[in-house]
C-alpha cells in the first residue's frame, strides 16, 4: 500500500532498487526525527543555533509597511549561515545521514543554494559530498559553484536537456542508486519519495516555529497573512506549517510566472515555474503531485529568471493543501520579482534572492489590512550577475543603471 | 497473446529479450528493426515507450529515448507501432508510470486497455514499486496483461516475496545497483539475486549491463531462464550503420550463448566469470 500521501498526493514512485533506502530512511526519519531518539533532535537544534546562527529575525520592514498601508514583517532566512534556509535541512539530513551510517552524501541543486548548504553541512559534519547541478544553472550561477568548491565537494555539470533542476535530480537519483549501500541522497526540498516530503517540511518548519512565536511577541496577534515563494516548495512549506492550524491566517504560495502562464506544445517549454497554478496531476521523481507536462504526459522544462524556483514539479503537501483550499498559490512574473528586487535593495538594505523576491513582488498585487509576514528565503548576491543583466536587457523600472561599469 | 503468451515465450529454453526505443529514429525504422531482432531468435521483445525523465535508464537509452521524442513519438502513435508490428513474439512495453497515468487522465486502465487491443503483452514500470502498482496490476489483470517487476540486488527478503508473489508474465532481475548500460563482465550481485529467488512459477530474466553471448552463457548457467540485453541495441541503433544486420547478429550471438548454457548446465556447476 502507498505510504506518506497527502490526500492524492506523495507515495514513493521510485525503482525498486532504492525502494530499501527510502524505507531504511523512512524509519530512520520515524526513530530520529520524529522520536528523537539518541537526542538526534537536541543536537540539530544546537547545530542550528551555534553554527547556523538560530533564531533569525522577524523584522518590520518600515518602508515596505509605509508603502503598502499595512505592517510587513520580514523573516529573515538570508541571515541564516550560507544566506539561505536551506541550511535548515541540508544540516538536518547530513546529520540524519551520520545517525544511520552512511559515509557519503550527494544531493542536486538548482540555484546553487542547497548544494552550498549541503556542502557546508558537510565540511562541518566531515561528510563526503557530491554535488550535481545543471549546466545552464552553473553558467548562471557561478559564485554558488565556487563556494561549494571551496567546502571541497565534487561538482558535477549535468548537460541532459535544460541542464536546470530537473535534469539534475535525475542524475542523483542515478548516483543514488549506484550507490545506494553507503550513500545518502539529501534531497533539497519537499520533493521525491516519502519520507522526503514530510521530513524537510519538518527541517524547515522550525521558520515558521519562531516566526509564529516572534509574530506573537512582537504584534502581539498572529499575522494576517504569511506570504512565501514557492518552486520545490520547502521554503513555502517550512514558513506555512505552524500557520497551517491557524485558520484566520492565509497562506499564499507565490509562484514563478515568468514570462508567461503558458505551455508552448510545440517546443514543449513553459516559460513559467508554476506547477500549483498550472500543472496537472503527475508522477515525478518519486510522487504523486502538480507537474508542467504535456497532454501526453511529458515533463515540459520550465522557466524562471530565478534558477532557485525553475522546476516543473513541486511537493505533494503543498499541491493537496491547494486542493483543499487552504493553501493559495499565486504567481507574479520574472519583470515584477526584479522590480522586488531593486526596490527591497533600495529601500530596506537588504539584497533579496531573486525567489525571495517573487514573494515580496506579490505584496503589490495582494490587498491586506493587517500585518503580513513573508519569508525572505535568501540573500541575492548569488543574483547580482542575473539582475544586472536581465534588468538591462528588460528595462525594469527600479534598476539603478549599470552601464558605466559594465561595458 | 497476453501474460501467458510471454509464459510460453520461456518454455522452449532460456529466453532472448531485447530492447529498443519505439520511434528511435523513427517508427518505420523500429518495425524493421524488430523484425531483425526476432530472425536473430528474440523470444520477447521489449519496446521503450519514451518518457521525458527517465530515471531508472544511463546515458546510452536516455540517448535513444531523446531522439525518439525529438521524432515525435508519443503514447498513441507508440500503439499505433505496436498494432503495424508484422512478429510473431510477445511484445513487452517499457515505460514510466506518469505516460499511463497521464494517457486516462489520471486512470491507468485506458491505456492498459488501448494496450492490449494493440497487442501489447506485459508491461514493466521501473518507477513502479509493487507497493504502488495496485491500480496498474488490476487493469493487467482485467486485460490479460502482465506486470513485470524487477528485483534488485538490494532487494530485502520480505521484499523478494511480495514481488514474486504479484508479478507476472517473468520477474526482472536487476543485474547490478545502477541503471542501465552495456557492460563487459557479469556482476557477482547478479549470481547473489538469482540465489536469494525463491522457486516460484514465474520465469526469471536478468539484465542491466548483458551485451555478449558469453555474459548470456554465465547468467543462464547462473540459473536464469532469460536474459534482457537492452544498451547494447540502442546503441547499434544510434550508430546508424546496417543498423537491422547487426541488431540480428547480435541477437543471435546472445541468444546462443543462453542456449549453449542451458544445454550445459544440467550436467556441470555453471562456471562463474
Amino acid at each position: 500500500m502507498s505510504v506518506g500521501t497527502f490526500g492524492d498526493y506523495g507515495g514513493q514512485y521510485v525503482p525498486e532498487a532504492l525502494m530499501p533506502a527510502v524505507e531504511e530512511l523512512a524509519d530512520a526519519y520515524e526513530r530520529y526525527v520524529l522520536e528523537n531518539e539518541d537526542g538526534f533532535v537536541d543536537e540539530l537544534r544546537r547545530h542550528l543555533r551555534d553554527f547556523g546562527g538560530r533564531p533569525t529575525p522577524l523584522q518590520r520592514a518600515a518602508a515596505l509597511s509605509e508603502r503598502y498601508g499595512h505592517d510587513v514583517y520580514l523573516k529573515r532566512e538570508d541571515l541564516l549561515h550560507g544566506g539561505a534556509h536551506k541550511l535548515n535541512n541540508a544540516l538536518g539530513q547530513v546529520l540524519l545521514a551520520q545517525y544511520m551510517g552512511k559515509e557519503r552524501i550527494v544531493a542536486e541543486t538548482g540555484a546553487g543554494q542547497h548544494g552550498t548548504a549541503t556542502a557546508m553541512a558537510c565540511a562541518y559534519l566531515d561528510v563526503d559530498c557530491e554535488i550535481y547541478m545543471g549546466r545552464t544553472d552553473i553558467n548562471r550561477q557561478r559564485p554558488n559553484v565556487f563556494r561549494m568548491r571551496t567546502h571541497d565537494a565534487a561538482v558535477n555539470a549535468v548537460d541532459a536537456g535544460s541542464g536546470t533542476l530537473k535534469e539534475a535530480i535525475n542524475a542523483t537519483l542515478r548516483d543514488w542508486a549506484t550507490n545506494v549501500e553507503d550513500t545518502h541522497y539529501v534531497i533539497g526540498s519537499v520533493v521525491g519519495p516519502h519520507p522526503f516530503p514530510s521530513m524537510v517540511r519538518d527541517f524547515q518548519a522550525v521558520i515558521s516555529e519562531e516566526a509564529r512565536e516572534q509574530a506573537i511577541e512582537q504584534i502581539g496577534d498572529l499575522p494576517e497573512a504569511v506570504v512565501a515563494c514557492a518552486g520545490g516548495g520547502s521554503n513555502t512549506m517550512g514558513s506555512f506549517a505552524n500557520f497551517l492550524e491557524d485558520e484566520s491566517v492565509a497562506l499564499y504560495a507565490v509562484e514563478a510566472g515568468g514570462d508567461a502562464i503558458t505551455v508552448e506544445e510545440e517546443t514543449g517549454v513553459a516559460p513559467h515555474s508554476a506547477s500549483l497554478s498550472a500543472g496537472e496531476d503527475g508522477v515525478l521523481h518519486g510522487a504523486r503531485t502538480k507537474l508542467l507536462q504535456t497532454e501526453e504526459g511529458q515533463v515540459v522544462e520550465s522557466h524562471s529568471v530565478s534558477a532557485g524556483l525553475d522546476y516543473a514539479g513541486v511537493g505533494p503537501e503543498l499541491a493537496h493543501l491547494v486542493d483543499q483550499g487552504r493553501v493559495e498559490p499565486v504567481h507574479v512574473d520574472d519583470d515584477a520579482a526584479l522590480t522586488a528586487f531593486h526596490r527591497l535593495s533600495q529601500d530596506e538594505g537588504i539584497i533579496p534572492a531573486l525567489e525571495s523576491s517573487h514573494a515580496i513582488a506579490y505584496l503589490e498585487d495582494a490587498d491586506f489590512d493587517g500585518p503580513v509576514v513573508v519569508t525572505l528565503s535568501g540573500r541575492g548576491d548569488k543574483d547580482l550577475d542575473t539582475v544586472i543583466e536581465e534588468s538591462e536587457r528588460r528595462d525594469v523600472a527600479a534598476a539603478p543603471s549599470m552601464g558605466v561599469f559594465t561595458e | 497473446m497476453g501474460e501467458r503468451a510471454i509464459r510460453a515465450a520461456f518454455e522452449g529454453g532460456p529466453a532472448l529479450v531485447p530492447y529498443v526505443v519505439a520511434g528511435d529514429p523513427d517508427p518505420e525504422a523500429t518495425e524493421a528493426y524488430v523484425e531483425a531482432l526476432v530472425r536473430g531468435g528474440a523470444d520477447v521483445v521489449e519496446l521503450g515507450l519514451p518518457f521525458s525523465e527517465p530515471i531508472a535508464d544511463g546515458p546510452t537509452i536516455e540517448s535513444g529515448i531523446r531522439r525518439a521524442l525529438d521524432a515525435g513519438m508519443t503514447p498513441s502513435r507508440y500503439l499505433d507501432l505496436v498494432a503495424d508490428l508484422d512478429v510473431d513474439v510477445p511484445i513487452v512495453t517499457m515505460t514510466y508510470y506518469n505516460l499511463l497515468f497521464r494517457y486516462g487522465d489520471g486512470d491507468v486502465e485506458p491505456f492498459v486497455a488501448d494496450a492490449a487491443a494493440a497487442g501489447v503483452d506485459g508491461l514493466i514500470v521501473p518507477d513502479l514499486p509493487v507497493e504502488e502498482s495496485g491500480p496498474l496490476r488490476e487493469a493487467c489483470e482485467q486485460h490479460d496483461l502482465a506486470l513485470v517487476f524487477i528485483v534488485a540486488p538490494t532487494t530485502t527478503e520480505d521484499r523478494i516475496e511480495r514481488i514474486v508473489e504479484q508479478a507476472s508474465g517473468f520477474v526482472y532481475v536487476q543485474a547490478r545497483l545502477g541503471t542501465t548500460g552495456a557492460r563487459a563482465d557479469v556482476s557477482e550481485q547478479t549470481y547473489e539475486s538469482l540465489d536469494r529467488l525463491p522457486d516460484a512459477d514465474v520465469p526469471t530474466a536478468v539484465g542491466f549491463g548483458v551485451s555478449s553471448g558469453e555474459q548470456a552463457r554465465a547468467i543462464v548457467a547462473g540459473g536464469a531462464d532469460g536474459v534482457v540485453a537492452g544498451s547494447v541495441f540502442v546503441d547499434i541503433v544510434a550508430s546508424g550503420e546496417n543498423v537491422a544486420d547487426r541488431l540480428e547478429r547480435t541477437a543471435a550471438d546472445i541468444k546462443a550463448g543462453a542456449t549453449e548454457a542451458s544445454s550445459a548446465s544440467s550436467v556441470s556447476e555453471p562456471e562463474r566469470t
